[in-house]
């Protein structure tokens, strides 16, 4: 049993407020992302969790513990780093050992746990190297292996994949997935990377500017983001974000568009709205929801809405293709099957699927 | 066809032009490193000459001619039975004086460096890099300056005129130089090691003996022989401070020149220079590769 919990957390340096008040929870087991642009005080956060910062104000809790005066020896933590931090002058062996002789753990039983771990990451081979004969995957690897060699309550990882190549990164992110499945310890993972997160974690926590935007499951991050902010930060193409304003016909709301030739085109709005909502809108709609307009596909998706575009470019990517496509005065980016993808400088009618378009206040950013 | 063997000829011809030109640049890169390099050894090559030989043969012959002679009496005196202000112990005593003053002075000093670069680069607190400024200033600090506050603290230790106090000055004269030289380089340590260590559960001397120590040895060379041969170099504090036989061998040089007889002993002075040369210069022939290595790392990397 391991949990994490952290309550209003500050951190300032000088007069620079660096968190501005973060409340975070990972229950026992949990896998949770911490993910952002640079600068916004994800890593900062992780290095209070492990105790290499100081805690301006609020509460880190690890199991029920209140830790913000506790050393990072005692916090019962293991963490990743993003250079790995392998130390370079020791073997792959006594870099996993470490731990265990600072913590003076009996040498049979470090043996014990270096084969365990060894096994386990399949680096028993490299036992005798050190760091700087090995590559780029297998320093990862040994990395994991000073982790996992503690058994500790709290696994932190900082941005562990930013250094490998794109392959490799992928590779070891499945890894991880594995790793954390099998070893089923509490995680808090910082990447800057939203595939990253949305592939492992079982929460993200979006943060910018100090603060955390969302924290909930990648499926509500991605299809109910609490903000423009992490709308546009998770999804890759982003999402299209449209200026617009509340309209009506036939009864029904609607999200009026203004297009090229000044006419207005009205998408009916299939969620139900608050009665605050603004007369100016912003429609937020994702590339992989708009296709090529069809009768069949309004049979299949009820809240398709049609509209006319400009095909602006065309970047095929093999598994899909994405076009630039002209919308009035914006242009937004659809994604396409390679099959149906329209060509260059033609005039396509959009099917755009309403019941996963998100709709935004533009005075403050939130979804309505 | 034909403009392409023509193109190929005249590469041909090019490369042959530049050839030779870079041939003729090294040749007089090389004439001038030889010309300089030998300008630089004439000194040491005449005093090295003079050393072997005969008093009278220099008499006759002037103090820079080639030898006509060789004998290694001058070498034996020098180390053992010359008079130097009425004792006729030769330098060995100073010798030894030298030894006992650098070795231990070298050794503190380059420790207390390493600590000192140790917090000031991985455990910075609240003004250490104030306190890092105020020791560089010591760096710039002209030895001069200092003599009469040493003169003041050595006498009140009790310490004048003996070979401990020329240490402590040594040490502590030395200590901006050592820390400078050991936070530039711990600087370059990345931060990560320090901070996966501390979670591991290492503490402040267990992070540095188990890591910062092994990675040092390019930077520990380097403090080693920077400090021996300034140490074992320095000569107004040991003329100032000590006197007959507490002197370090650079001051007692001197007091041989100026020892009272008409005769100048050339080959027994040369030989004396020598043998005070001999040990920053074995260092720097054993650890010299080091030497350059240690201070360029940082540049490479």
């Amino acid at each position: 049993m391991s949990t994490l919990t952290i309550r209003s957390l500050r951190k300032n340096y000088g007069t620079v407020e660096v968190l501005k008040g973060i409340d975070l929870e990972a229950q026992n087991g949990e896998f949770v992302a911490l993910v952002g642009p640079s600068g916004c005080g994800k890593s900062t956060l992780l290095a209070m969790i492990a105790g290499l910062e100081t805690v301006t104000s609020g509460e880190i809790r690890i199991d029920g513990r209140l830790v913000n005066a506790v050393a990072p020896k005692d916090r019962d933590i293991a963490m990743v780093f993003q250079s790995y931090a392998l130390y370079p002058t020791m073997t792959v062996r006594e870099n996993i050992t470490f731990g265990m002789e600072s913590r003076r753990v009996p040498k049979p039983q470090q043996d014990e746990a270096v084969k365990r771990v060894a096994a386990f990451l399949q680096i028993e081979p490299l036992l005798g190297r050190k760091p700087g004969q090995l590559s780029g995957g297998q320093r990862q690897r040994v990395a994991m292996g000073r982790a996992l060699v503690r058994d500790p309550k709290l696994f932190l990882f900082d941005e562990p994949l930013s250094n490998l190549d794109a392959k490799l990164r992928v590779d070891m992110r499945t890894e991880i997935k594995k790793l954390h499945h099998r070893v089923g310890k509490t995680t808090v993972y910082v990447t800057h990377d939203q595939v990253e997160a949305m592939t492992l974690a079982s929460r993200i926590a979006v943060m910018h500017q100090g603060s955390v935007q969302q924290f909930d499951e990648p499926a509500m991050i991605y299809n109910r983001p609490a903000n423009m902010f992490v709308a546009g930060f998770m999804g890759s193409p982003a999402m299209n974000f449209l200026p617009a304003e509340l309209g009506e016909e036939g009864g029904r709301p609607t999200v009026a568009l203004s297009t090229a030739d000044g006419k207005t085109v009205g998408l009916p709005i299939v969620q139900t709205l608050p009665s605050d909502t603004p007369r100016q809108l912003v429609l937020g709609i994702r590339p992989e929801h708009i296709y090529r307009f069809d009768p069949d596909l309004q049979r299949r998706k009820p809240g398709i809405a049609q509209i006319d575009a400009m095909v602006e470019l065309v970047e095929p990517t093999g598994a899909e293709t994405m076009a630039v496509l002209r919308l009035g005065a914006k242009e937004i980016t659809g994604r396409f099957d390679p099959d149906s993808t329209p060509r260059m400088g033609e005039t396509v009618t959009l099917g755009i699927d309403m019941a996963r378009a998100c709709l935004f206040d533009p005075t403050t950013q939130r979804l309505i | 066809m034909v403009d392409a063997a023509l193109d190929r000829s005249l590469d041909h011809r090019a490369a042959t032009v530049t050839a030779r030109r870079h041939l003729l640049t090294r040749l007089v890169i090389y004439g001038l490193l030889v010309v300089f390099a030998a300008i630089y050894l004439v000194p040491l090559l005449v005093v090295v000459l003079n050393s072997f030989r005969d008093q009278q043969e220099i008499a006759r012959n002037g103090l820079i001619s080639l030898p006509r002679s060789f004998r290694l009496e001058a070498w034996s005196q020098a180390w053992s039975t010359y008079c130097i202000g009425g004792t006729c112990e030769g330098m060995q005593r100073n010798f030894y004086n030298s030894l006992k003053m650098t070795i231990p002075a070298t050794i503190i000093s380059t420790t207390v460096g390493a600590m000192n670069g140790y917090i000031l680069s991985k455990w910075r607190f609240k003004g250490s890099e104030a306190l890092f400024t105020l020791m560089l200033l010591g760096v710039f600090i002209p030895g001069q300056i200092s003599l009469m506050p040493w003169a003041f603290i050595l006498g009140n230790l009790g310490l004048s005129n003996s070979t401990y106090g020329l240490i402590v000055i040594h040490v502590i004269q030395g200590i901006s130089f050592t820390t400078l030289f050991c936070r530039n380089y711990y600087v370059s340590i990345p931060d990560d090691l320090i901070k996966a260590a501390r979670i591991d559960g290492a503490g402040f001397w267990r992070i540095f003996r188990k890591i910062i120590l092994p990675l040092s040895s390019p930077i520990l060379i380097v403090t080693v022989i920077w400090q021996f041969t300034g140490i074992w170099n320095e000569y107004l504090f040991g003329v100032v401070f000590t006197s007959g036989q507490q002197q370090p061998i650079t001051a007692a040089l001197v007091a041989l020149t100026a020892s009272g007889t008409n005769v100048r002993a050339y080959d027994v002075m040369s030989a004396a220079v020598l043998i005070g040369a001999l040990p920053p210069l074995l260092i720097y022939l054993f650890g010299g590769k080091y030497f350059v290595r240690g201070l360029t790392q940082g540049a490479i990397k």
